[in-house]
């Protein structure tokens, strides 16, 4: 609540200071967007005011209207979108990837050594499950220590999603969701947490997001993915897991890219969305629009210096269709 | 004339009205948003329902705050148990063994580590202590402690520097300056005479400060241990990097563990469904309700009854 008076205040504060818009919501792609909004401020004297508060908070307040748009990790299913009267879109697609702390290279990890890590049951790196996948390593006795998120996130979405949709056991017995009651493990807070987790304990493994592994040197895995490949985490292999999504407008563009067929499509992809209230002034919309449509033009080599993958030119035309389709293009 | 009135008459209303709404209202108000945010976990898990249910899981909306509050309380009195001999120490040192020309250096030393903000205090026991308790501390103990039966239990599981113990620790760190102020002028206060008296006995200094100075002072010691507890429950946000905010009571010192304040701000902004955040509420609430008792008991049954007789024993 202080929260939403904050934001109230902060926004007709703006107001007093030329043109602002303002925004909030998911972390995850909190780096890109304040990028986009610095270069999109340079080049039209517009401020973007992004709060990097969550997906949760994004959605509750876009549904309060108190920003201009709300941004989620998690798309809203069409029949919430109905519900709070709001449109949806993608902007770009990341990954969550499984960093480890071992003297070992390129591990891989399959389905069920992942599953079987994440549920609490194989608690040693030299346990046979992990060992089969790589048989040329030389995988210490060292105890297995998971770290994952403390706080709800949306990068806990989708990789809980992905075990959701890999393991019928963790489906039974945890689920997905920002936040999910851990059978084992520590949490840390933010990406930034479990990085800092993974670097310091022995043993550990956990997901962070792409950029936060690379930035902060971490080892990644390669994972099993659905065609039983295994597949190293890149722009590539995400752009891979996107491609057979279907990207419907009727179903504010609904799409969850964990667990996606393809050979090389990394399993524990997703993309990030923004959400707009309908009943909103066109004017108003039109001007968030105006930003996201200059960051579809101009914003791709930014988002791939940041390891996000940018949309397909097809879905961003499928996307500027959807917004022609309500007024604001 | 009329001015000098009028300007009494307003400074009497201002303040008053200051006071009232800062002492009165504000807590008031507090708590009322506190119960009504509440209500939804309220109605759902039921008052003994939520205090002793042990699951936390968002997914399927069951939350229960004893691993929280258990993790609070069990936090908050180690991190005490470990600050009193400490605290105690440093205020004996300085009111009675400290060179006089000395005193002033080490008590400002001693204030300037409560004026370090708490979180500072967090970072430094995540990249500092962690990492150090881990590799050395934490494998000794096991070593040595853990090998003695029932007792060694304590002590089981992998050291990774980020659990209670470590909690406790840092925490401990934050509240001595605190408590070692308080139980300083509270032997500050003791009167020369009585001291005197002591050595005219022929009573070594030693025995002054065990037999005349710690007893006549022991009220102080009990407010400042009360006050650095309420301190202490407030303080678990600062070891929301040290606790390893797992909703499960552990089993041994060496285990993750999460806190009421540390479950709030970690989970607070990405709560989407209502029961989920009105259990936080209601996990805020029953943190309310026991600092604030805590305040109470401290104010009306220790320090009133210990006051009285420190009182007495004066006369």
């Amino acid at each position: 609540m202080k929260r939403l008076v904050l934001a109230g205040v902060m926004s007709t504060l703006c107001l007093a200071f030329g043109e602002v818009i303002n925004g909030a919501g998911a972390s995850f792609p909190y780096p890109l967007y304040s990028r986009w909004a610095h270069a999109y401020y340079k080049e039209t004297g517009i401020r973007i005011n992004y709060q990097s508060i969550g997906s949760g908070g994004g959605v509750r307040q876009i549904r309060n209207r108190t920003v201009d748009f709300g941004a989620s990790d998690a798309p809203l299913k069409p029949s919430e979108a109905k519900k709070y009267n709001l449109a949806q879109f993608p902007t770009v697609i990341g990954g969550v990837v499984l960093s480890y702390n071992l003297p070992v290279k390129d591990l891989k990890l399959s389905t069920s050594a992942v599953c079987g890590i994440f549920l609490g049951k194989i608690k040693r790196w030299n346990h046979p499950e992990i060992k089969k996948a790589n048989p040329d390593k030389d995988l210490p006795d060292t105890r297995i220590t998971v770290i994952r998120r403390s706080d709800g996130s949306g990068t806990t979405w989708i990789f809980t999603n992905y075990l959701s949709k890999a393991c019928p056991e963790w489906k039974e017995k945890v689920g997905y969701g920002k936040a999910v009651n851990w059978p084992t493990g520590i949490g840390a807070k933010g990406n930034e947490g479990v990085a800092n987790y993974i670097r310091r304990v022995k043993g550990a493994i956990g997901y962070v997001e792409f950029a936060y592994a690379i930035e902060n040197d971490l080892k990644v895995a390669s994972v099993e993915n659905r065609e039983g490949n295994f597949v190293k985490p890149s722009v590539e292999t995400f752009k891979a897991a996107a491609s057979g999504a279907k990207w419907d407008p009727s179903k504010d563009f609904y799409e969850i890219l964990t667990w996606q067929p393809g050979k090389n499509a990394y399993p524990i992809a997703g993309a990030t969305f923004i959400l707009l209230a309908k009943d909103y002034p066109k004017e108003r919309n039109r001007k968030v629009i105006r930003f996201f449509d200059w960051a579809f033009r101009k914003g791709d080599k930014m988002a791939l210096d940041l390891h996000y993958v940018p949309l397909p030119e097809e879905v961003k035309e499928k996307i500027r269709a959807y917004w022609r389709a309500n007024g604001w293009y | 004339m009329e001015r000098k009135r009028i300007v009494e008459r307003l400074s009497v209303v201002f303040l008053g009205s200051f006071a009232l709404f800062v002492g009165m209202v504000f807590p008031l108000l507090t708590l009322g948003v506190l119960l009504i945010e509440a209500i939804p976990a309220f109605e759902k898990f039921g008052l003994i329902g939520f205090l002793f249910g042990r699951t936390w899981d968002p997914v399927r909306e069951v939350f229960g705050a004893l691993p929280a509050l258990f993790g609070t309380l069990l936090v908050t009195f180690l991190a005490s148990a470990i600050a009193l001999p400490v605290s105690v120490g440093i205020a004996v040192f300085i009111a009675e063994i400290c060179p006089r020309r000395l005193k002033p250096l080490f008590s400002t030393a001693v204030e300037l580590l409560g004026a370090i903000p708490s979180i500072i205090y967090g970072m430094w026991g995540l990249f500092v202590i962690a990492p150090l308790m881990a590799e050395y501390v934490e494998p000794f103990l096991q070593n040595t402690f853990g090998r003695i039966p029932l007792f060694g239990r304590l002590f089981e599981g992998v050291p990774t520097g980020v659990d209670a113990l470590t909690s406790s620790f840092v925490l401990s760190i934050m509240i001595i300056p605190f408590m070692s102020a308080v139980v300083k002028d509270a032997f500050e206060m003791t009167p020369p005479l009585l001291k005197e008296a002591g050595y005219s006995l022929g009573a070594t200094k030693w025995e002054v400060i065990r037999h005349v100075v710690i007893p006549y002072a022991l009220p102080g010691i009990m407010g400042g241990l009360i006050l650095s507890l309420g301190r202490a429950l407030g303080e678990t946000m600062a070891v929301a990097f040290l606790t390893g905010n797992v909703h499960r009571i552990p089993t041994s010192l060496l285990e993750p563990l999460t806190t009421i304040t540390v479950a709030i701000a970690n989970e607070f902004t990405e709560a989407v469904s209502d029961v989920y955040l009105s259990s936080l509420y209601y996990l805020a609430l029953i943190l309310f309700v026991l600092s604030f008792g805590l305040l109470l008991v401290a104010k009306f049954l220790i320090l009133e009854r210990l006051g009285r007789r420190w009182r007495a024993a004066t006369l």
